[in-house]
C-alpha cells in the first residue's frame, strides 16, 4: 500500500484501472462520467497504454469488445445515456463470453434526465439491459476507497467467468474527493494472453479461435445458454457480496447501496446510540445479489426499509429474496436525481 | 470528531479550491475528509458550492443537510445556506459582497470583508485565501496555520511565487480579522 | 502435371453458403490465397459483419470475431490496440459498413486506424431478404424501395471509396470488381497492397469491391455478373482514389 492520497472518485477509477493492469481505455464524453475519459487521456499515455475518444459510447463499447476478445485488460465509462447505448454490445459479450470492465456512473433518467447522481439503472444493469438471457456481475462501491479495492477483483473475475463486469457508482462517488491508499501496479506484460484470444494463431498453438455469440441452430443455441446459466450459478454461489452494520437481530432491516448507503449510515450510527434496534445490510454485489444474507437478517426484523435513489428497483428483489408476506416492506426513495440527506432518513426511520 | 463545513459563491471566487486545501490538509494530517462538489449547470455562472467534511473516525455521509459551519461568499449562497445551518452553527460570511445579513438568532455570524481584505493583500482575487485565514482560526482544534499553508502550496503549486506572497498575506489578514470578530 | 490451381491452404475444406453467382465466395478465396502468398495466417484476425458474410469465419482458417451489426472497425480498433503485430481486417457488406456502421468506418479513416477494411457492395441488404442499402442504385427496386430508389424520398448511392479517400487517415481506397478473371486479378493485387500497407503501418486501408447478389437482384448469375460490369460500375467507378506512395 502506497500513501494516502486525495483525490475525485472518476479519477480514482482511472488510476485504480491503470494499477489493476489496464492500458486500453475508450471512452466518451459525459457529465458526469468525463473524468474517468479525462483521467486516462493523461494518464495511460505515460505507462504505454492507449486512449481513443471514440465517436460514441457504442464504438467504445466496441472498442472494448475487440481488445477484450484479443485477451487484454480493457475499459470503458459513461454515465446512463450512453450506457443505454451499449447494451447491444454488452448482450454480445455476454454471449461471446467476453471479459470486460465497464462503469456506470449513473444519473438521474429516464431520457436525457439530468446528470445528479441516480440510482435507476439497477435493473438495467442486473436484470441484463440488452437483449437475451444473461447476467453482468455488478459492483456498487460506496466509497472511492472500495472503489479502488474492488478494481482489481472485477478484472480477476471478468477473465476468470469470462464475462462482463461492472461497477455501478453515481455521480456523488464520481465527483466527491476522498483519500484513497492504492493498491501496488500489475505489470501488464505478466498478465497472461488467455488461450481463447483472438490474437492470431501463432499466440495459441496454431489452431484457430472464433469468437462469435451466433449459433443458428437452436438446439445448439440452447446448450450455449444452459451452460451460461450454470456460470451464473457459479458466480452466485460464489461471488455474492455484502456488508452489515448493526445489531444481530434488527427489528429494522435498512437496505441500501451505494451512495445512499453511505448516507444512511449516518443516520444508522445515531439511532443505534439511541439504543434501537436497527441495522443496514448493503449489497456490495447489486448482480448477484445477497439473498440468503439478506433473508437471515430479516428473520427478526419487523420492518424492512429499502432506500434508493430511484422509484424502487431493488425493493423487487429484497422482497424475492425475504419471500414472507408477513412483513412490513417499506420503500422510501428519491428519482430523478435527488439525494438523500442524514436526517432526512433519521426522520423517515424514527418516523415509520 | 466530525466537522463539516459549506463553501459556496459565485463560480470563479474559488469556493471549491478553498474546500480542496482544507480537505487536503486533515489527509496531510492523516484525518479522514471528503470534499463535495455541486457540479454540472448550477456551476455555470450561478453558485458554486462544496461540502467539506474532516474526522478523525471513517466519514459515513459526505453531504450535509445541516452545516455546523459555512463560508459565504454572495447573496444567493446567504439565501441558499442560511436556513440550512445546524442551530449553534457558525456562519461566516463576505460582508464587501454580501448585502443580506443573516437574522436567525440561532447561529454564531461572522461578517469577514474578505475581497477588501484581499485587495489589501494585493488581489481581490485572493478573497478565498482570506477566508483560508478565518477557518485556520475557527478551526483552531484541528488545524495549526503551517498546516493549511502547506496545504495551499501543495494545491496551487509554487510557479508563481507573487501569487504565492498575495495568497499568503491575504490569508494571514483573514487569521487576523478573524482573531478580532470572534 | 502443371498445377494451375492450388485451393488456399486458409481457405477451409467446407461448403459456403452463399447462393450460386454471389461473388462473396471469390473474395474469401482471394484474401485467402493473399494471406497464404504473405504467410499472415498465422498472424490474422478477421472481423466478420451481420450480414451474408456472417459465417465467413467458417471459411478462413485465421482467428475471427464476429461483430454487432456496423461495428466491426471498432472491434477492429480494439483488438489492432491490443496486438499491433497482428494483420487486422473487417470484412462487411455494404448495410453494415456505409449505414449502420457508417460513423465507426468513417472514424477508422478519420483516425487512420491502421486495418483493412474490405466493403462487398451489392447495392442491396442481401442476409435480410433484398432491401434497400445506402448504396442501392438510383430506379432499382429493393423491397423497402418498391417504386424504385428515387433520389428525392431516398436520397443518392453512398460512395464509399470516394468518400473514405477523403479522410485523413486513409493509406489507400480503392474500388474493384469480381465479374471477370482480369478484375479478378486486380481485386487480388489490391489485397495484397493493402495488407502490405497495413504490416508497414500506414494507416487506414479501404477496399471496396462491387460485388452481386443475384438472389436479391432476382437475376441469374450470369445475369448479375453482367449487370455489375455494366451497371454498378456506372454509379460505382472502379478505381484508386488514394493511395499513399511513401510510408514513414
Ligand atoms: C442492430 C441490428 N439491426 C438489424 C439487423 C438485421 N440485419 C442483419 S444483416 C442486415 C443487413 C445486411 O446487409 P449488408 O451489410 O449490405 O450485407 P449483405 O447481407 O448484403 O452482404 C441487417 C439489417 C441486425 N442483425 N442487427
Ligand atoms: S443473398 Fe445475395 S449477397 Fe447474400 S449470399 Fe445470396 S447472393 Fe450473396
Amino acid at each position: 500500500m502506497s500513501e494516502r492520497i486525495l483525490m475525485k472518485g472518476n479519477e480514482a477509477v482511472g488510476e485504480a484501472a491503470v494499477r489493476a493492469g489496464c492500458r486500453l481505455y475508450f471512452g466518451y464524453p459525459i457529465t458526469p462520467a468525463s473524468e474517468i475519459a479525462e483521467y486516462m487521456a493523461y494518464r495511460l499515455p505515460q505507462v504505454g497504454g492507449t486512449f481513443v475518444q471514440a465517436e460514441s459510447e457504442v464504438s467504445a463499447v466496441n472498442m472494448v469488445y475487440g481488445a477484450a476478445a484479443a485477451g487484454k485488460y480493457a475499459m470503458t465509462a459513461s454515465s446512463s445515456p450512453g450506457f443505454s447505448l451499449m447494451q447491444e454490445a454488452i448482450s454480445y459479450m455476454a454471449g461471446a463470453e467476453v471479459p470486460a470492465v465497464l462503469v456506470n456512473v449513473v444519473r438521474g433518467g429516464p431520457g436525457l434526465g439530468d446528470i445528479q447522481p441516480a440510482q435507476s439503472d439497477y435493473f438495467q444493469m442486473t436484470k441484463g439491459g440488452g437483449h437475451g438471457d444473461y447476467r453482468l456481475l455488478v459492483f456498487a462501491p460506496y466509497t472511492i476507497q472500495e472503489v479502488v479495492n474492488l478494481m482489481p477483483t472485477a478484472y480477476e473475475l471478468a477473465f476468470k467467468y469470462r464475462n462482463p463486469v461492472v461497477l455501478a457508482l453515481d455521480g456523488l462517488i464520481g465527483q466527491m474527493m476522498e483519500a484513497v491508499e492504492f493498491t501496488d501496479f500489475r505489470n501488464p506484460d505478466e498478465i497472461p494472453i488467455p488461450e481463447w484470444a483472438v490474437s492470431g494463431k501463432f499466440r495459441h498453438g496454431g489452431k484457430k479461435n472464433i469468437n462469435t455469440s451466433l449459433d443458428l441452430i437452436p438446439e445448439k443455441l440452447e446448450a450455449h445458454n444452459w451452460k451460461l446459466q450454470k456460470k451464473y450459478s457459479e458466480i452466485e454461489e460464489k461471488e455474492t457480496r455484502f456488508s452489515y452494520f448493526g445489531v444481530d437481530n434488527p427489528e429494522t432491516l435498512v437496505v441500501a447501496y451505494g451512495t445512499v448507503a453511505r448516507v444512511a449510515m449516518s443516520a444508522l450510527k445515531k439511532l443505534l446510540n439511541a439504543g434501537r434496534s436497527i441495522g443496514i445490510l448493503r449489497p456490495i454485489t447489486l448482480w448477484p445479489f445477497p439473498k440468503q444474507a439478506l433473508a437471515e437478517k430479516a428473520r427478526h426484523a419487523k420492518r424492512i426499509v429499502v432506500l434508493e435513489m430511484s422509484s424502487g428497483q431493488m425493493i423487487e428483489d429484497v422482497k424475492l429474496s425475504v419471500f414472507d408476506p408477513n412483513k412490513q416492506y417499506e420503500f422510501y426513495g428519491h428519482p430523478g436525481g435527488v439525494t438523500f440527506t442524514p436526517t432526512e432518513i433519521e426522520e423517515y426511520l424514527v418516523r415509520g | 470528531m466530525t466537522k463539516d463545513l459549506v463553501v459556496a459563491g459565485f463560480g470563479g471566487q474559488g469556493v471549491m479550491l478553498l474546500g480542496q486545501i482544507i480537505a487536503l490538509a486533515a489527509t496531510e494530517k492523516g484525518l479522514n475528509a471528503t470534499w463535495l462538489p455541486s457540479y454540472g449547470p448550477e456551476q455555470r455562472g450561478g453558485t458554486a458550492n462544496c461540502t467539506v467534511v474532516v474526522s478523525d473516525e471513517e466519514i459515513a455521509s459526505p453531504l450535509t443537510d445541516k452545516p455546523q459551519f459555512a463560508v459565504i461568499m454572495n447573496n444567493p449562497s446567504m439565501a441558499k445556506f442560511e436556513p440550512k445551518m445546524a442551530a449553534g452553527g457558525t456562519l461566516i460570511y463576505n460582508s464587501t459582497l454580501v448585502t443580506q445579513v443573516p437574522a436567525r438568532q440561532d447561529i454564531k455570524v461572522v461578517a469577514i470583508p474578505a475581497n477588501e481584505l484581499a485587495e489589501q493583500a494585493g488581489s481581490a482575487r485572493s478573497a478565498n485565501m482570506v477566508m483560508l485565514g478565518v477557518m485556520a482560526w475557527v478551526w483552531r482544534d484541528v488545524f495549526t496555520q503551517e498546516d493549511l499553508l502547506t496545504a495551499m502550496v501543495h494545491k496551487v503549486g509554487d510557479k508563481r511565487p507573487q501569487l504565492l506572497e498575495i495568497n499568503k498575506k491575504a490569508f494571514a489578514l483573514g487569521y487576523e480579522a478573524a482573531q478580532k470578530a470572534i | 502435371m502443371k498445377v494451375v490451381y492450388e485451393r488456399p491452404k486458409t481457405l477451409e475444406k467446407v461448403t459456403n453458403h452463399y447462393c450460386p453467382g454471389c461473388h462473396h465466395g471469390i473474395l474469401h478465396a482471394l484474401i485467402a490465397e493473399v494471406l497464404d502468398e504473405m504467410g499472415l495466417a498465422e498472424k490474422a484476425v478477421g472481423v466478420a459483419p451481420v450480414g451474408c458474410a456472417v459465417l465467413a469465419y467458417n471459411y478462413l482458417d485465421i482467428d475471427w470475431i464476429e461483430a454487432p451489426h456496423g461495428r466491426a472497425v471498432a472491434i477492429a480498433t480494439g483488438i489492432k490496440l491490443a496486438h499491433p503485430d497482428v494483420l487486422v481486417f473487417t470484412y462487411q457488406g455494404d448495410g453494415d459498413a456505409a449505414a449502420i456502421g457508417l460513423a465507426e468506418t468513417m472514424y477508422g479513416a478519420i483516425r487512420g486506424v491502421n486495418v483493412t477494411t474490405f466493403l462487398y457492395n451489392n447495392a442491396i441488404y442481401g442476409m435480410t431478404g433484398g432491401q434497400m442499402a445506402p448504396t442501392t442504385l438510383l430506379g432499382m427496386k429493393t423491397t423497402t424501395s418498391p417504386y424504385g430508389r428515387d433520389a428525392k424520398r431516398e436520397g443518392y448511392p453512398l460512395k464509399m471509396a470516394e468518400t473514405i479517400a477523403l479522410q485523413g487517415g486513409t493509406a489507400f481506397s480503392a474500388r474493384t470488381a469480381l465479374f471477370n478473371p482480369k478484375m479478378i486479378m486486380e481485386t487480388k493485387k489490391r489485397i495484397r497492397q493493402v495488407f502490405e500497407l497495413q504490416m508497414k503501418g500506414a494507416g487506414f486501408t479501404f477496399l471496396e469491391v462491387v460485388g452481386t447478389c443475384p438472389t436479391n437482384w432476382g437475376m441469374s448469375p450470369v445475369d448479375a455478373t453482367k449487370f455489375a460490369e455494366t451497371e454498378m460500375v456506372k454509379t460505382f467507378p472502379l478505381g484508386v482514389y488514394k493511395e499513399l506512395k511513401e510510408v514513414e
